[in-house]
């Protein structure tokens, strides 16, 4: 790899996030329309400006469309352009607009649009079957596992591993959940949530209770991407992603580290070392790491080098990764606040690192004028990650 | 996967643990039977704890992303891998029937078989060109014996134009006979940028430009004449710097149906609308033609790959380029060209050039 000899920069110029909710009246293709839009207008543009689509939507299963990026292109306004859809199921979130980068970055491409969709509720009884065929069909599908039950396994793992108090991690649930209040699109902001209301949630498989889990979701995000050559002349304030990394572990989960995640660490030292951040605990303002689980913010907080391993518990504790704290850590209300239908939820990470450091995420804004973030995102069977670094330039 | 990789970082002379910075699999979920196929897509290709995704699209498509990722220059050498294991898949065309629109299209087609639509083009095609279905057949004659000569093709054989004619009406105007029958198998390439592609190797062969393009995805919008074809075309054409794609060696274009390969040449600019099918009976695309078509067998000779049917088509380019083609050797070929096709019901497709730059 050579980190510091990339081709063309490429910087974020409008992003676009629709309602995330059960939206049984609108299709995906509608939903992924209504976010592009949103960020074509934001970047002063219109579809004819733009030179390539990708497209990022988790599994097929949801819907029950076969080669569903094919089906949702309209939407996404891909037709007869050149038109890429990429997969790295959760992990797609902040991987597509990675795979937009090198599209513009590679001097292919000036103006590309990255749409994200997802629309679980159409799967029945509940978005959870579409999981019941992402296991090996040998190893793992016969004992029937639910996902939920898997993550209880992990955050059993990390708790036990790293001492961590259950009541300190409910306490992100509380924190992401205040925080999107502030979020128009948000399905799950509660102003008046308190630690008793997710200790005292309904068991789903212990130690996870129901407030610990993001709510299934419909809903779409976009982004415009362009290169340093056009990016002054569309606006004032391009956010620039100065660091991309990713990272798949072996398909074999039983075999890995579930306290750490090994694989996070290491798209992570890709993403820092190619925006030459040496320290990210002191040159990261914000974070916006993948929250599906509260326990999987502080995981992944660990992983990111923005916490020693069992630490960012205590930082959640301390109030630290409150919008108002050291650092800020899911100012958006994260995945647990706003919602998770998982592709798009590229809104709430890269979407929302562009808004922060480009001063428009309203009542949301963190204070003191952040300058780099890092976005993050994780999926597969518990071994894929996906990190941007983001920063603003003086 | 695992033996394709084998195969290809034996040839490149590289170890995947150190050297490879990026892996690519082209993959859909429905094909494998999984929600999250990519999941599994690492370890057969010693992609562990490295960088590695999933492109939901053919191998060219993945290829195109392989190219875009060096010439970013973050990364010198980029894997991709893409394979069909669709004889596991016992209900093809339930699989298909699922990619119509489930609103307006799929309850059409309730209890048809999906390839209807194929029918349907095929006559459009006849309709607009003038070509005649004998002419069609003939691309069916000549990939199947072309396969002969390919010790990874499985569905050579000697035919003449009247077995296909008097093959049954599968959809009719499309026979039996003129669609690429499915097969299994994996193609992995290994992608260098130029400086440590002459380090590895004293005959690498360059792609010269990479085009990819989708069409609306609703049956009844799309265009007779394949132009997501047209557009990849002219975008790898523009990047290789071909004015005169006459000037091409080795085609190899997608041939799920016999009569898509005339379409697509017509698309590549290699025939005018209407005329490849009578050079194609002519013999002008054969082995002592004027220009080789297929000379690996195609689809139809060696069996469709499904996702990994592009970088099949690739892969004949790069070993005809190399001189490795072994009794179907094209002399003296110089640039190639592949071309591919996602099939129905959606027009998606992708064109790469590629030369071995005397």
């Amino acid at each position: 790899m050579n980190l510091g000899k990339i081709h063309k920069d490429v910087a974020v110029v409008g992003a676009g996030m629709t309602l995330f909710s059960r939206r049984l009246q609108e299709t995906g293709k509608e939903m992924s329309w209504q976010a592009a839009q949103m960020a074509l207008d934001q970047a002063g543009l219109t579809l004819d400006d733009i030179d390539a689509v990708i497209m990022g939507s988790a599994p097929d299963a949801f819907d029950g469309v076969h080669k569903k990026g094919d089906w949702l292109i309209d939407g996404a306004g891909g037709v007869n352009k050149p038109y890429m859809r990429v997969y790295t199921g959760g992990g797609t979130a902040v991987f597509a607009p990675i795979a937009g980068w090198w599209h513009v970055a590679s001097g292919m491409f000036e103006r590309v649009l990255v749409v994200c969709e997802e629309k679980m509720s159409s799967c029945q009884p509940h978005a959870q079957s579409a999981f019941a065929h992402i296991w090996d069909p040998i190893l793992d599908r016969p004992l029937k596992p639910n996902l939920v039950w898997i993550f209880a396994m992990e955050m059993q793992r990390y708790m036990h591993t790293y001492n961590v108090r259950y009541e300190d991690i409910a306490l992100v649930a509380v924190k992401n959940k205040r925080n999107a209040v502030g979020h128009p699109c948000a399905q799950l902001a509660d102003p008046d949530i308190t630690l008793e209301d997710v200790i005292n949630s309904e068991p789903m498989a212990l130690p996870v209770r129901r407030l610990d889990i993001s709510p299934p979701s419909d809903g779409a995000a976009a982004l415009v991407l362009v290169s340093e050559d056009t990016a002054y002349e569309l606006t004032n304030e391009p956010v620039w992603m100065d660091g991309v990394g990713w990272c798949i572990d072996s398909t074999m989960w039983t075999n890995r580290d579930l306290a750490f995640p090994k694989f996070v660490a290491r798209a992570a030292r890709m993403a820092y070392e190619m925006a030459g951040i040496k320290n990210p605990r002191e040159e990261i303002d914000i974070a916006e790491p993948y929250d599906p689980f509260d326990y999987k913010e502080l995981q992944h907080l660990e992983a990111l080098g923005l916490a020693d391993p069992g630490e960012a518990a205590i930082m959640t504790r301390e109030g630290k990764t409150q919008r108002d704290g050291e650092l800020p850590v899911c100012p958006s209300g994260g995945l647990l606040g706003v919602g998770n239908p998982i592709a798009a939820t590229l809104g709430i990470k890269v979407g929302e690192l562009f808004w922060q450091l480009s001063g428009q995420a309203g009542a949301r804004q963190v204070p003191g004028d952040p300058a780099v973030g890092v976005a993050q995102a994780w999926g597969d069977l518990m071994q894929f990650s996906s990190v941007i670094v983001m920063r603003r330039r003086p | 996967m695992f033996e394709a990789a084998q195969k290809a970082y034996q040839d490149a002379g590289i170890d995947p643990r150190t050297d490879v910075d990026s892996f690519i699999t082209c993959a859909e979920d429905f094909w494998e039977g999984f929600s999250i196929f990519d999941e599994f897509t690492p370890d057969q290709l010693g992609a562990a704890l490295r960088p590695m995704h999933t492109v939901s699209g053919d191998g060219l498509q993945g290829l195109a992303n392989a190219y875009m990722q060096i010439k970013t220059g973050l990364f010198d050498i980029v894997v991709v891998e893409a394979h069909s294991k669709i004889s596991e898949l016992l209900t093809y065309e339930d699989v298909v029937q699922l990619s119509f629109d489930p609103i307006y299209e799929a309850p059409l087609s309730k209890g048809v078989h999906p390839y209807y639509v194929g029918g349907l083009e095929m006559r459009e095609y006849l309709e607009a060109t003038g070509t005649t279905e004998e002419q069609c057949a003939a691309v069916v004659v000549q990939n199947k014996r072309n396969a002969f000569c390919n010790p990874l093709a499985e569905f050579e054989a000697q035919l003449e134009v009247d077995d296909v004619m008097n093959s049954r009406y599968a959809f009719d105007p499309l026979k039996a006979l003129e669609i690429a029958p499915r097969a299994d198998g994996a193609i992995v390439f290994v992608i260098a940028g130029g400086e440590i592609a002459r380090s590895l190797t004293d005959r690498p062969v360059y792609v010269e430009g990479i085009g990819w393009c989708s069409e609306s995805p609703w049956i009844g919008s799309r265009s007779s004449d394949a132009a997501y074809v047209k557009r990849a075309a002219q975008m790898a054409y523009r990047q290789a710097g071909i004015e005169n794609p006459q000037l091409i060696d080795i085609v190899e274009v997608d041939d799920q149906f016999a009569f898509k390969a005339l379409q697509h040449l017509e698309a590549l600019g290699l025939a005018r609308p209407g005329e490849a099918g009578y050079l194609m009976a002519e013999g002008a695309f054969g082995p002592q033609g004027q220009r080789a078509v297929n000379p690996s067998g195609g689809s139809l000779g060696c069996g469709h790959l499904m996702e990994a049917s592009g970088l099949a088509r690739a892969l004949e380019g790069v070993l005809q380029l190399r001189g490795e083609a072994g009794p179907r050797q094209v002399e003296d070929a110089l640039v190639g060209v592949a071309q591919s096709w996602r099939g129905l019901p959606h027009g998606t497709g992708a064109v790469a050039i590629f030369s071995r730059r005397e």
